[in-house]
Formats: structure tokens, C-alpha cells, sequence
């Protein structure tokens, strides 16, 4: 299971840095948000794997063993939010961008040949 | 009934009291500008005072080992969020507040005109900055400093044009790839120590397994990196200049303060963690950090001489700034850290003050002359002064020209001012930490600030030449009361600062060795109890 997240991450992390290095704006931000995809799985990952464990105790004794780290889920969590709302906002820049430059480039202009 | 004196809640007024005020101005008409501005320089004020007396508290006897704990929602320490005031932390704070009111005052008159939200945005990048210099926890310093970039993603494109929008997209990108890089950090740490609290990474650090120090370490770079993003290190602060060279002038002011929280950042944690206390890990990466600062001098130094407008100038300085204090930091050792931080108060408080003077000087110069002065440098062209006899100078002129004298000698670092007491306290501290042979490594140190030093002169001196001496405008440019007030205030502190010197490094000799007590801090933190409710008595029936 490990080593499948781990290629998964690989692949997603990848495929975003790629995206980000093209000059258009649409595919910067496709893959500002596949590389954000990839930490967030990242994040989740690093509570270590389990398989059908609750994060919650609903009865006591606790046993530790019986359950996942819930941290990283709340830590998640929150890079998710943020990351949605601060993506969002480039969003908003990137269409004013486009109306005011007429080009989709991240130079704000078109390349000269 | 809590049973927390009600000073000690003084802890949490710089996050607060921004993210309400800006909160509040939200709703209130664009037009009605007074009414904004009175808020937003009320809540600055009001910060100033708090910080001031969180200074003064962190440096009096007011808490054990001069550190302040507050636990956010009455959590006990690894568990919940605590804020921590200790002396470099409120020095920052100071630092932070001084600032905010001057570019406030500054931007009185026309700035906060030109775009919408200005003093909403810029009390949310108020409250991510004092949230970023406050908290103990490394998940909740992401966030503050996601709050104060996205506040400050707004203010660089604040008076929106084309020029913005091109910075600002490079700059936006930048950062949220940092983002990125700074959550990797953070969760490759949690999962080597199972902790985010500083303090308490700091005492688990050196009982950690070779495998999950390993990790640590990783961690800690992949974070670092994030950091020396925002505080501009060679080759992760290409953005810098262009940023600073199109944000408005009371933005670029503010954008110079958040360089310096990635190089607090950097600070605070690596003493912490990677302190002499750390065992096999102490003094991780230092020698990296000297070497990426020189890197970063050598850059600033060299993109400095290279710039000919005033803004992108401004950038490079902020470029040198940060790859002195980089550099700097490490090498360890308590009187090295206090010139560097004596080095950080003036070279901060002068180039906000010279962002907000290369608005002003813009104004002297007629339309079109920038390319001008550019192509008469460039072609040597002949140019004939109509030299007017028995012109005085005119009062803005004069105010203007020395207030870009002062800023010139402090950001360079020439006598007699702040510049030059930090850097030839910085030799002096460098050179005695070796005493008896100096490794080569200072040598080059010692000779790239020189030589950094030597470069913003001659780049200033040449900027100066040319606004002041060569426009050719008898006209003296309109000026503001209030830009006056705002620049003039802070050309003042910057002498102070100087005149003072002695009262500063004794204060700043006590905060670096509060720094590099470091075993101070789990005690402290982890220490903290959280307040017990008093049960309710009985009421007898």
C-alpha cells in the first residue's frame, strides 16, 4: 500500500511541476492544484497508513494501536482550505490578467518570435 | 471565573485586534476614506502601545527567563497553539507596528485612494505578520504566514495595472509553490518527532533514532526552503526586485518587513531545534545558510549596480540585506546574533523608509525623463543645463534629498550611521568569534559586505546624482504633510538608533543570550499550566 501512494504521489507531484513550467496560465494553475493534490495526500500519508481505523475514540479504554494519528487528518484539513481560497484568488488575478494584458501567457504578454 | 491576569491576554492583542478592525472595515463605503483611515491608524497605535508593553514585559522581570507563554484556548502546550513573547519576538513586534504606522500615515493621502480594501488588506497582513512572529507552532506559522501572503497577494496588486499584474502573477506563483514546499516540511517533521510545537521539538529532537533524525533533517530543509523564499535567497528570490520595483510604495515598504519574517523564521526555529543543545544535529545546515547568504550578497550586490530605477534598487538592497543576515546567522555565537539583529532594526527601518522616498523623487522627475537620464548615461550625451543663477534650493527638495542621504548611508552602511555601527560590529564580532585563526570562510564574509557595501553606494550615489542634480526641475514637487511626517519619522529612528546604540545592544545582547539559552523554552512552554476553573461552590439549600 506504501509503496503505491507513494508512486501515485510521485506521478501527481510530477505531472505538476511539469504543468507549471508551461507558459500558459490555465495549465500553471492545473498544476499548482495537482501539486497541491500530491502534499495533501502527502500530509495524509505521514499519520502513517491504516487500514479501516477510526480517528476518534468513541469508548474507553484507549489503545493507541487501534487508531489513526488523527493530526494529520486536522492538518489536512486546514492545507486544504487554505490552498482552495489562496488557489481561488489566483484564479481571480489570472482572469484579470488575461482581460487586461489579452494573453494568457504568464509574462503577461506574448513572446516576441 | 478565569484566574489569568488580564495582562496577560496583551499576548494575543496583536492577532486580534487587526483581524477585527480589518474585519470591521470591510463593510464601511470605499468613499468614506476618513472613517477608514481613522480605524486603521487607531488599531496601529493601539498595536505600537501593546508591542511596547510586550517589550517591556519580555525585558523586565515580568515573566521567568523572560519569556512569555499564553496558551490559545486554555490548551496545555503540545496540545494546543501556544504564543510565545520572548524579547527577539517583541522586538519584532515593535519593529512591525513602527512601520505599519508610518506607511499608514504615509499612504493617508492618496494611496489608500487608489485601489479598494487597503486597510482591511493591510490589517490582515498586519495580524499574518504578528501571528507569524507570535506562535510556537509550526502548523499555525503556515497558516499565519498563508494569512499574511494572501493579504499581501491583494495589497501588490492594490492600484491594479498592467505592470502589477505581471509582478504579481510571478510572485503569486512563487509563494504558492513555497506554501507547498512549507506543508512537506511540516509534515515530514511531525511525522520524525510526532510534534509541531517548537519547544517541544527542541527536547525530543536529540533523543530521535538515527532514522527519524534523518527525517528531521529533511524536513527541516524542505521548510527552510520555504522560509528563505520569502526572505529571498539566492536563487529563490529572482522575484524580489521585479515585485518590489512595480507594488506601490507604501506596499513595497511593507513587502521589505516580510523578507525579514523568513529570516526570523529561519532563526527562531534552527536555535530552537538545531541549537549547541541538539547533540549530533546542532548546527545542522549552518554552513549552507552562511554560504546560500553569501551567494544572496554577492547577487544583491551585483543586480544593485546593474538596476537603474529606484524600486528595483530598493529590491536588491532588501536582496543584500537578507544574504547579510543569512550569512550571519550561521555563525554562531551570542555577540555575532545581537550586531545581526542591531543590522536587521536599521537596514529594515531604512529601506522602508527609502521605498516610500523613491515614490516621492518619482515626482520630481518629468514624464519621459527615466528613459532620458537612461539613454544620456548610456550614449554619454552632452547634456547642457540651463544652470539658473541664484536659485535657493527649495524646502522639498532639500527634505527630500537628505532624507535619501540618510537612507543612502544607513542601506550601505557608511559613517556615521546605523549602517555602519552594525557592520563594523559585525566585523568585530566575526573576527573575535576565531580568536585564533580566522577561517577563510569569515575572510570572504568580511570582504563580500564590504564589497556589497561599496555596491549600494556607488548605486545610490549614482540614483541620487541623478534625481536630485541632474532632473534639471527648479519646480519643487508637490509633497504631503503627512508623506513628510511618515518618511521624516522614520529617518528619526534610524539616527536614534544610532545615537542609542549602546541602550540597543545591551538590550540586544539579553534577547541573544535569552536565544541561546534554548533548553529555557521546553521548560517554559511545556511548562505552561493552563488556568483551572474555580469549581462553583455549593449553594447549601
Amino acid at each position: 500500500m506504501e509503496i503505491t501512494l507513494a508512486i501515485s504521489i510521485g506521478i501527481v507531484f510530477g505531472s505538476g511541476i511539469w504543468l507549471i513550467l508551461r507558459p500558459r496560465t490555465f495549465q500553471l494553475i492545473t498544476g499548482l492544484l495537482l501539486m497541491s493534490y500530491a502534499v495533501n495526500l502527502f500530509i495524509f500519508a505521514m499519520g502513517r497508513l491504516a487500514v479501516d481505523k477510526p480517528p476518534i475514540t468513541p469508548s474507553l479504554p484507549i489503545d493507541p494501536t487501534q487508531f489513526a494519528d488523527p493530526l494529520p487528518q486536522a492538518l489536512v484539513l486546514t492545507a486544504i482550505v487554505i490552498g482552495f481560497a489562496t488557489t481561488a484568488l489566483f484564479l481571480v488575478m489570472m482572469i484579470g490578467a488575461r482581460g487586461l494584458s489579452g494573453s494568457d501567457h504568464v509574462n503577461g504578454e506574448e513572446p516576441r518570435p | 471565573m478565569s484566574a489569568l491576569p488580564w495582562i496577560q491576554h496583551l499576548v494575543i492583542v496583536p492577532v486580534l485586534l487587526p483581524l477585527i478592525v480589518g474585519a470591521l472595515l470591510i463593510p464601511i463605503n470605499q468613499t468614506r476614506y476618513g472613517l477608514k483611515f481613522a480605524l486603521g491608524i487607531g488599531s496601529g497605535l493601539l498595536l505600537w502601545v501593546v508591542s511596547v508593553a510586550l517589550l517591556l514585559m519580555a525585558d523586565g522581570e515580568h515573566w521567568p527567563a523572560g519569556i512569555g507563554v499564553y496558551l490559545a484556548s486554555n490548551w496545555a502546550a503540545p496540545f494546543g497553539i501556544a504564543l510565545v513573547v520572548d524579547r527577539l519576538t517583541a522586538m519584532m513586534l515593535v519593529l512591525t507596528s513602527t512601520i505599519a504606522l508610518a506607511v499608514l500615515v504615509f499612504s493617508a493621502r492618496r494611496w489608500d485612494r487608489v485601489g479598494v480594501s487597503f486597510h482591511s488588506l493591510f490589517q490582515f497582513m498586519l495580524m499574518g505578520l504578528n501571528g507569524a512572529f507570535l506562535t510556537h507552532d509550526l502548523f499555525n506559522l503556515f497558516v499565519f504566514f498563508e494569512v499574511m501572503l494572501a493579504a499581501s497577494y491583494g495589497l501588490v496588486l492594490h492600484g491594479y495595472n498592467l505592470r502589477r499584474i505581471q509582478a504579481g502573477m510571478q510572485y503569486i506563483a512563487v509563494n504558492l509553490v513555497a506554501s507547498l514546499l512549507f506543508l512537506i516540511g511540516v509534515s515530514l517533521i511531525y511525522t520524525a518527532s510526532g510534534t509541531l510545537n517548537i519547544a517541544d521539538l527542541a527536547g525530543r529532537a536529540p533523543a530521535l533514532g538515527a532514522q527519524d533524525a534523518w527525517l528531521l533533517q529533511i524536513g527541516a530543509t524542505v521548510m527552510a526552503l520555504a522560509f528563505l523564499t520569502k526572505g529571498a535567497m539566492w536563487p529563490l528570490g529572482f522575484w524580489l526586485p521585479t515585485t518590489y520595483a512595480s507594488a506601490s510604495a507604501p506596499v513595497g515598504a511593507m513587502l521589505v518587513l516580510m523578507t525579514k519574517v523568513g529570516v526570523y523564521a529561519v532563526l527562531r526555529v534552527w536555535l530552537a531545534v538545531f541549537g549547541a543543545e541538539a547533540g549530533g544535529m546542532s548546527h545542522f545546515g549552518l554552513a549552507a545558510l552562511t554560504a546560500g547568504g553569501m551567494a544572496t550578497l554577492l547577487f544583491g550586490a551585483i543586480g544593485m549596480l546593474s538596476s537603474q530605477d529606484g524600486g528595483r534598487m530598493a529590491g536588491f538592497a532588501a536582496i543584500i540585506s537578507s544574504g547579510t543576515l543569512m550569512a550571519v546567522i550561521g555563525h554562531s555565537g551570542t555577540a555575532v546574533l545581537a550586531a545581526g539583529l542591531y543590522y536587521l532594526l536599521g537596514s529594515t527601518l531604512a529601506m522602508a523608509a527609502f521605498m516610500l522616498l523613491i515614490e516621492l523623487t518619482e515626482r520630481i522627475r518629468p514624464p519621459g525623463s527615466a528613459m532620458l537620464a537612461l539613454t544620456m548615461e548610456a550614449f554619454a550625451v552632452e547634456d547642457k543645463p540651463e544652470d539658473p543663477v541664484g536659485v535657493g534650493i527649495p524646502g522639498t527638495f532639500t527634505f527630500l534629498g537628505l532624507s535619501f542621504v540618510v537612507c543612502a548611508l544607513v542601506i550601505s552602511g557608511m559613517p556615521p550611521l546605523a549602517g555602519f555601527v552594525a557592520k563594523f560590529s559585525l566585523f568585530h564580532a566575526l573576527l573575535a568569534a576565531s580568536p585564533e585563526a580566522v577561517p577563510w570562510t569569515t575572510w570572504l564574509l568580511i570582504a563580500l559586505m564590504v564589497v556589497g557595501g561599496l555596491a549600494a553606494i556607488i548605486a545610490l550615489m549614482r540614483l541620487g546624482v541623478r534625481i536630485f542634480w541632474a532632473s534639471g526641475v527648479v519646480k519643487s514637487p508637490p509633497l504631503q504633510v503627512t508623506e513628510a511626517a511618515s518618511i521624516g519619522g522614520l529617518v528619526a529612528l534610524c539616527m536614534a538608533l544610532t545615537v542609542q546604540s549602546g541602550a540597543v545592544f545591551d538590550f540586544l545582547g539579553r534577547t541573544t543570550e535569552g536565544l541561546l539559552r534554548s533548553q529555557d523554552y521546553p521548560q517554559r512552554v511545556l511548562g505552561e499550566q493552563p488556568v483551572q476553573r474555580v469549581p462553583q461552590t455549593e449553594v447549601p439549600r
